[in-house]
């Protein structure tokens, strides 16, 4: 397997030439910010922000779908980069009602860590307040669309690790709502095989187990690659 | 088909061809003002007058002077009748026959017609769209014929390469480079794609073409699928073009008929079939990637690039996609020939660029003119400038994704370079003249309401950001915002910009940053004095308090 | 799970025109918006049944049949009114006042862009660009493109569908 020689942030690293950059930041112990992505689920590149210059690139490129390259130069962390995740994070904050301290997932919630961890102390823009359901006919989960980022984690653990393909995006734009079958209610769902995956694949306090509430909703999220290496590597490593 | 075959259908279609062709106008603007009626009474007129024998009268495509259709003409210097209704049939007949028509009529010496060159319209207005024979009698598919007989795929794509044709569909890649590319990926299934999802509001051009020259598209596109050794071609056209769609429908079918589409073309080991993909009202699937998703009956989000088309495409097989004016330019430069084409144009853009003339203009409709002539010649010369004795502020080009070119600005040629360095792109040939009366605050928020609604909701910055830049713009307008509220959307149009997924997100800033780069003050007019509020907002890190707890 | 073809399918002919386009196209999973078209053309607007229906012949998630049937504009969940006036709010229509059309007749009919009056009678839409800005306005009534429109003309073909 060929290898390809690479810097990120400075550092020289070695790396498969099938990873991506994300994957050879990781090896490298450089944390890269990411939303969408989630270790066992295909890439998409939607959340923008695992974005990083790379030298000789006019654009920024998202590190969860850049494979390396040999010579690449790679910077995760400048001023611009770190405004911009900023900013990103201010738009999802403005989007829906995200109100962390009545959310079942406070203190497990990959969008307010990222907020601590970027420094996004407040939000610039005004909020949209949007009036968004909540769906509680499933008996084990619920769904509140008001907490949704719309990473699309859920669809993707449904469709590529389930195979059920009972969720999906439905609409556009800011109109986009996650949705089930026929955009029936969850509980009613056909397809629905109750596996769970989805709520172990959300980031925020969208999907949850009927009955938490606030701060309880812990989650395994490294199941799913769990069964993904399972299924695809033959190898069940805990 | 063999070659005899093609030069005797040519040659029957001239020998039945009457002495006076009376050209009807058929293209969509002119049938939404009964052009069909006035076509059926002019038939009617010509076998009152008994003169069945010496005149015909045709259906074709567009005639470019859209402002006042009907339109309709004998032969191209003979008199243009403007306005045309049904009454008027039998005194146009009669004028044929010597004598003036007391008719409505347009100069065709007038520089809207004279100013323009043609290679793509070329037969725009002068063939039926509507039969085949029409088209080869013009010399259709002898290109595609000369392909297939004298060159291998790589001549063809040299001629491409020599020739210097950029995409027209916007950004104004090399078109010979992208073929190379498709051509050199691995895979023995390879797919073409015509872009005809012509989706900046204010645009006509692809409709046009569609409309009035059906068959140059799908002879453009069996020489490219031959150069890049493709077997399959869609062709994606917007479902709010009716006409372009059956028009094409029954170009494919009689193509198939005469075997120039389908197997062994032309006797050579050559195959290639097309077929037609209708879209459903998507802005985003004019963007390559969200396209393919389309042709393949998904919903029309984007996807990163790499991998690009050219690699991995339609079904992941390497796939070229090619915009409908592109297309069109490729008979006639494997035709004529490459130095024919590149001695037309600037030194880095080649050839010619058809523009959808609209809005506050005299003359709308459509012209074809040679790269590198100035806007002031556009619109003022060949446009007749702004109407009701109004002055021209600025030409808006490259719809959602352009920006404003301020009247300063009307001596710049018009080429891709230029465009862009005034802050706006070429774009597809949308060019929409504004005058005085409008406001450009009110004309970016236009935009971005558009982009908006157009956005697909895969990526945080378009997503979101759109609505954070329209509320601005709006709040803006309301005399609600502060200067403060200025420079949010000033970054918000940095941000979106260099942190979008596709093509639409990146450029949806521009209409605002243009606007704001020409006519700053009609911002700055609105805005509210700054209020002794809090400090500027910036995030330097000192209060840890997290947003999300003291959100609401 | 085992699926039957839906009630509403066994006696109504239009699903039967519509099985036999899908059958034309080989059931193949590519031509699902060709199908929605097809559909939309038959039925007037996708209904659920319908939806499920095409799902079911295609054998595709539903989930996909409803993102991909909300995606696209030009699909309507709902059913539309006896006539259909649609604005074209291109630019060249825009900054020639298409939106004091749609204002006018939005306020004679008592419906918004996108609605149907209580009645049935009217449908009011707006299209991206219709492609006619050479005679732009343009306002498309019942499928018929007419050009050069003002508030006035356009409430007077409105008056002839809707009283106030």
């Amino acid at each position: 397997m060929a290898v390809k020689t690479l810097t990120i942030d400075g550092k020289t690293i070695s790396a498969e030439e099938s990873a991506t950059i994300l994957q050879a930041a990781e090896e490298a112990g450089v944390i890269i910010p990411t939303l969408c992505h989630l270790d066992g689920i295909y890439d998409v590149g939607a959340c923008r922000l695992c974005l990083v210059e790379i030298v000789g690139y006019t654009k920024l490129m998202s590190a969860c779908t850049t494979r390396v390259r040999e010579g690449m130069e790679v910077t995760t962390n400048s001023e611009r980069l770190r405004n911009y995740r900023r900013m990103t994070l201010e738009l999802l904050f403005a989007e829906r009602n995200h109100i962390c301290a009545v959310c079942v997932a406070n203190g497990h919630c990959e969008l307010q860590a990222l907020a601590y961890e970027q420094g996004m102390d407040h939000v610039r823009y005004d909020y949209c307040y949007p009036k968004w359901e909540v769906d509680a006919s499933h008996r084990l989960f619920g769904m509140d669309h008001n907490r949704c980022i719309l990473c699309t984690r859920c669809v993707r653990a449904c469709w590529h690790i389930e195979g059920a393909g009972t969720k999906n995006v439905s609409g556009r734009g800011n109109q986009s709502r996650i949705i089930c079958d026929l955009n029936d209610n969850w509980g009613v769902s056909k397809t629905c095989t109750s596996c769970g995956k989805c709520v172990m694949a959300c980031p925020t306090g969208a999907l949850f187990h009927q009955g938490s509430t606030a701060a309880e909703m812990q989650r395994d999220r490294s199941k799913l690659e769990f069964i993904v290496n399972a299924r695809e590597k033959k190898q069940w490593s805990v | 088909m063999t070659l005899l075959e093609l030069q005797q259908i040519k040659e029957s279609e001239l020998a039945a061809r009457k002495k006076i062709v009376l050209r009807c106008c058929m293209a969509a603007g002119c049938m939404s003002l009964d052009a069909k009626g006035v076509k059926k009474r002019l038939e009617k007129a010509v076998e009152e007058a008994g003169l069945q024998d010496e005149v015909e009268v045709v259906g074709v495509g567009c005639m470019k002077l859209c402002c006042v259709g009907p339109l309709v003409q004998a032969d191209p210097d003979s008199p243009l009748y403007t306005n045309v209704t049904a009454e008027n049939a039998p005194a146009i007949i009669a004028a044929l026959k010597g004598g003036k028509a007391k008719l409505e009529q347009a100069d065709p010496q007038s520089p809207f017609f004279t100013q323009q060159k043609s290679i793509v319209l070329a037969n725009s207005g002068r063939i039926d769209p509507e039969r085949i024979e029409s088209y080869i009698a013009v010399d259709g598919y002898a290109a595609l014929l000369h392909a297939l007989t004298e060159h291998t795929p790589k001549d063809v794509i040299e001629v491409i390469v020599n020739s210097g044709l950029r995409g027209r569909g916007g950004a104004g890649f090399p078109t010979g480079l992208k073929w190379g590319t498709v051509a050199k990926s691995p895979g023995a299934k390879k797919y073409i794609v015509c872009n005809a999802d012509e989706g900046d509001p204010g645009a006509f051009m692809d409709r046009s073409v569609l409309e009035s020259d059906p068959h140059c598209i799908l002879e453009g596109m069996a020489i490219a699928a031959y150069a890049v050794g493709a077997d399959q071609g869609f062709i994606y056209a917007r479902a709010e073009y009716p006409l372009a769609i059956s028009r094409l429908q029954n170009a494919i079918k009689q193509a198939k008929r005469l075997g120039i589409l389908g197997s062994g073309i032309f006797d050579s080991p050559f195959n290639f079939n097309i077929d037609l993909r209708i879209g459903a009202g998507a802005f985003v699937c004019g963007e390559e990637t969200a396209l393919m998703a389309s042709v393949e009956g998904k919903r029309g989000t984007p996807h990163p690039r790499p991998p690009f088309p050219a690699e991995k495409g339609l079904w992941d097989c390497p796939t070229l996609i090619n915009n409908v004016e592109t297309l069109a330019n490729i008979a006639p430069i494997v035709r004529h020939g490459a130095a024919w084409f590149s001695n037309i144009g600037t030194e880095k853009s080649k050839g010619t660029k058809v523009f959808a003339l609209a809005g506050k203009i005299q003359n709308t409709g459509l012209i074809e003119v040679p790269m590198g002539t100035p806007l002031r010649t556009i619109v003022e010369t060949m446009g007749g400038g702004a109407p009701d004795g109004r002055t021209i502020k600025a030409v808006q080009t490259g719809g959602p994704s352009g920006g404003c070119i301020p009247a300063q600005y009307l001596d710049t040629p018009v080429d891709y370079e230029s465009l862009t360095t005034l802050g706006s792109i070429m774009g597809s040939g949308g060019m929409i003249v504004m005058d005085d009366s409008t406001h450009m605050v009110d004309v970016a928020r236009f935009f971005m309401e558009f982009c908006m609604d157009e956005s697909c909701g895969k990526c945080i910055p378009c997503r979101a950001g759109t609505v954070q830049m329209h509320h601005l713009l709006e709040k803006i307008l309301a005399r609600k915002a502060t200067p403060r509220d200025l420079a949010k959307l000033e970054e918000l149009c940095d941000m979106v910009k260099n942190t979008s997924l596709c093509g639409l997100g990146q450029t949806a800033p521009n209409p605002v940053v243009s606007t704001l780069r020409f006519f700053r003050n009609e911002y700055e007019e609105l805005l509210l004095p700054e209020t002794n509020g809090p400090p500027p907002a910036t995030h330097n890190g000192s209060s840890k308090t997290p947003a999300a707890t003291t959100a609401i | 799970m085992h699926q039957s073809t839906p009630a509403s399918a066994a006696s109504d002919k239009r699903f039967k025109i519509l099985e036999a386009h899908i059958k034309k196209f080989q059931y193949r999973h590519d031509s699902l918006i060709e199908m929605l078209h097809k559909a939309q053309e038959l039925f007037g607007y996708l209904e659920d049944d319908v939806l499920r229906y095409v799902a079911w012949q295609l054998k595709l998630p539903e989930s996909r049949v409803y993102g991909v049937a909300t995606f696209y504009h030009f699909f309507t969940l709902k059913p539309q009114g006896a006539h259909t006036c649609v604005v074209c709010t291109g630019t060249a229509c825009y900054v020639k006042g298409a939106n004091k059309i749609l204002a006018a007749v939005e306020e004679h009919a008592h419906v918004k862009a996108g609605g149907t009056t209580a009645d049935n009678q009217l449908s009011l839409l707006t299209a991206r660009c219709i492609g006619a800005c050479g005679i732009a306005p343009a306002v498309v009534y019942d499928n018929t493109v007419t050009p050069r429109q003002t508030p006035e003309s356009a409430l007077e073909q409105i008056r002839k569908w809707v009283t106030p």
